[in-house]
């Protein structure tokens, strides 16, 4: 009864010790799992001794040696060779991804017809399917296509909707759209493709530029693909390159191998930051939703 | 929503082409080739016939057995610690605070970099024997560890590294944390339940959709880690750190025994498959979809 009327100073106080708790959980977790990202940065700044030789973060004497070092590789091209590689194979993944994937989620998810049902389970079965058991008769199959050591293996697949997560992905924000915009443009007398492309995609962005971006960012972290297709270093991608730079610098540079991780990084760290609704979207779409 | 059949599959022709070409065709060569003797360098045509050849091979392949454990206590600690961590912050997130959009973020930074190169090439230098911890740990007044030439600690490295990727399960549960309507904290706060009932009678089981996404997602995800233990450890020391991924790779396209990697392929299948099996058959006993409107199509 007076629970409810009478004021309770002891809540408020138990109230800014629970804040101030989990303040300092957040803020100790964060520190903790940042500081190696810090670190790197600050080393690729750092001569080498001073990289072993203290904890802290701030360079005692600042020098761009390995950035400028890091840059030039120790191969014959620069790293800048090996970003323009990395784009040249995630522009038309990216944009074949998106593609496919608004087309066939539209198909799945505006349209009646027989067997749907099998090839939509089909298509969330293959987003359960290790890449592993696939891996060696497509490295087979591109070999026959005399496909090896060019970027084909790596986005040919991509125009086919591949990635189930993202058509999934699409077909989720697809159904928690209201088709009645749709239905009208029918009525006035427009054929299913213009209803996708003036009606649907405007729609849709948010989750189109969510599949743009996750897959920018896989396709940049991607290792095992790139490591099996290509062979000559003048088309190495970004990942190939830094494990090539640690198999050959290993002990001696490390500011210069720590300088070009945090390049490799910066596509994505800007893009991130540019865009992390987008993320916090995509990733809770097919959860939470589904 | 259109009745036209033709046009509907024109729309997903491109993923029923897919689907043959890229998926179901390699998924059937990798169980063919798993009976045969193929080598990488020869033509297709001179595989043999084993039969059960590379499977009883396997059975007694010290390094397979060996890899096989590995992979397995890899996955049994990654997966139920990096998912009790992430619903922990979560926790911790979901309450009025300033500047939880600024943690968020932050925590979620390792998800997007984590599976990178550079991250593991950081990763090396991070437990290397001059390296960060090792300095932290000297700094305060501890003995530097071989992290990664001693068994026991390699493994722990590669562990750390999935744990450090929490933030986009913590992101998933958050929203679900997010989804579940206040009304019903009200409404029990008022019956008298304290803060333990509260979250064993509504929160945990509200939630359980998000947690059982989260679960097999993981679990899939950590059965095919590649690029840690390929880049960190290279497998070792003493193949301490040779998750099944790295042996199948390294089986076909380093020893060039296709056929024996092929069969490795389709055992890791098989567990990942069973493991989603079970958690799908089991979710009607412990994943709760109350009050859930049904969407229709």
């Amino acid at each position: 009864m007076s629970l409810i009327t009478r004021p309770r100073p002891d809540i408020a106080w138990i109230g800014r010790v629970n804040a101030l708790l989990r303040y300092g959980v957040l803020i100790g977790v964060g520190l903790v799992m940042l500081y190696p990202l810090f670190w790197m940065v600050a080393a690729s700044f750092k001569p080498n001794h001073e990289i072993f030789g203290s904890v802290g973060l701030w360079p005692q004497e600042p020098t761009m040696d390995g950035v400028v070092k890091g840059w030039r590789t120790g191969t014959e091209y620069s790293f800048a060779t090996y970003l323009l590689n990395s784009f040249a194979f995630i522009i038309p993944k990216v944009v074949l991804t998106v593609v496919s994937s608004v087309l066939v989620a539209y198909g799945f998810a505006r349209f009646r017809m027989p067997g749907k049902q099998l090839w939509f389970a089909l298509m969330v079965a293959t987003i359960l399917l290790p890449k592993s058991v696939l891996l060696i008769p497509q490295y087979l199959m591109f070999r026959e296509f005399g496909w090896l050591d060019t970027y084909l293996p790596l986005y040919v697949p991509c125009a086919f909707a591949t990635d189930g997560f993202f058509v999934f992905m699409v077909v989720q924000f697809l159904r928690g759209i209201p088709p009645d915009m749709e239905e009208a443009a029918v009525i006035d007398g427009c054929n299913s493709l213009q209803v996708l492309w003036h009606v649907v995609v405007p729609v849709i962005m948010p989750a189109i530029i969510s599949v743009a971006l996750f897959q920018f960012m896989w396709s940049l972290n991607d290792f095992l693909y790139p490591l099996i297709y290509l062979s000559s270093v003048g088309k190495y991608p970004v990942a190939l390159a830094l494990k090539m730079a640690i198999d050959v610098t290993e002990a001696t540079a490390w500011n210069q191998v720590l300088a070009m991780s945090t390049i490799a990084l910066l596509p994505s760290l800007i893009v991130f930051f540019l865009a992390q609704k987008y993320f916090v979207e995509g990733i809770t779409s097919g959860s939470v939703k589904g | 929503m259109y009745d036209n059949r033709l046009s509907g599959y024109l729309y997903i022709a491109p993923f029923l082409v897919g689907l043959a070409t890229f998926t179901l065709f390699p998924f059937l060569s990798s169980f063919l080739l798993s009976f045969s003797d193929y080598q990488l360098q020869d033509p297709v045509e001179q595989a043999r016939f084993l039969g059960l050849g590379n499977y009883i091979q396997m059975a007694g392949d010290d390094t397979f057995h060996g890899s096989l454990g590995v992979t397995f206590l890899y996955v049994f600690l990654t997966v139920p610690l990096k998912l009790a961590f992430a619903l922990f912050i979560a926790f911790v997130l979901n309450f009025k605070l300033r500047g939880i959009g600024f943690f968020r973020t932050a925590y979620y930074v390792p998800s997007i970099l984590g599976g990178s190169v550079a991250i593991a090439v950081l990763w090396r230098y991070v437990f290397a024997g001059d390296g960060l911890i090792n300095q932290v740990l000297v700094w305060a007044g501890g003995e530097p560890l071989n992290w990664l030439g001693e068994p026991a600690y390699a493994l722990f490295t590669i562990v750390l590294l999935r744990l450090w990727q929490f933030g986009s399960a913590m992101v998933v549960f958050l929203a679900g944390l997010q989804n579940i309507p206040t009304d019903l904290y009200e409404a029990a706060t008022i019956d008298g339940a304290g803060k333990a009932r509260i979250f064993f009678t509504i929160t945990l089981p509200l939630l359980t959709p998000v947690i059982f996404f989260n679960f097999i997602m993981q679990i899939v995800q950590a059965f095919q880690e590649f690029n840690g233990p390929y880049i960190i450890t290279g497998g070792g020391p003493l193949k301490s750190t040779y998750l099944l991924p790295l042996m199948i790779y390294e089986e076909a396209f380093k020893y060039f025994n296709v056929g024996y990697a092929a069969a490795l392929s389709w055992v890791l299948f098989i567990i990942i498959a069973l493991f989603t099996i079970i958690a799908f058959a089991s979710a009607k006993y412990w994943v709760f979809y109350g009050n859930e409107r049904e969407e229709g199509e």
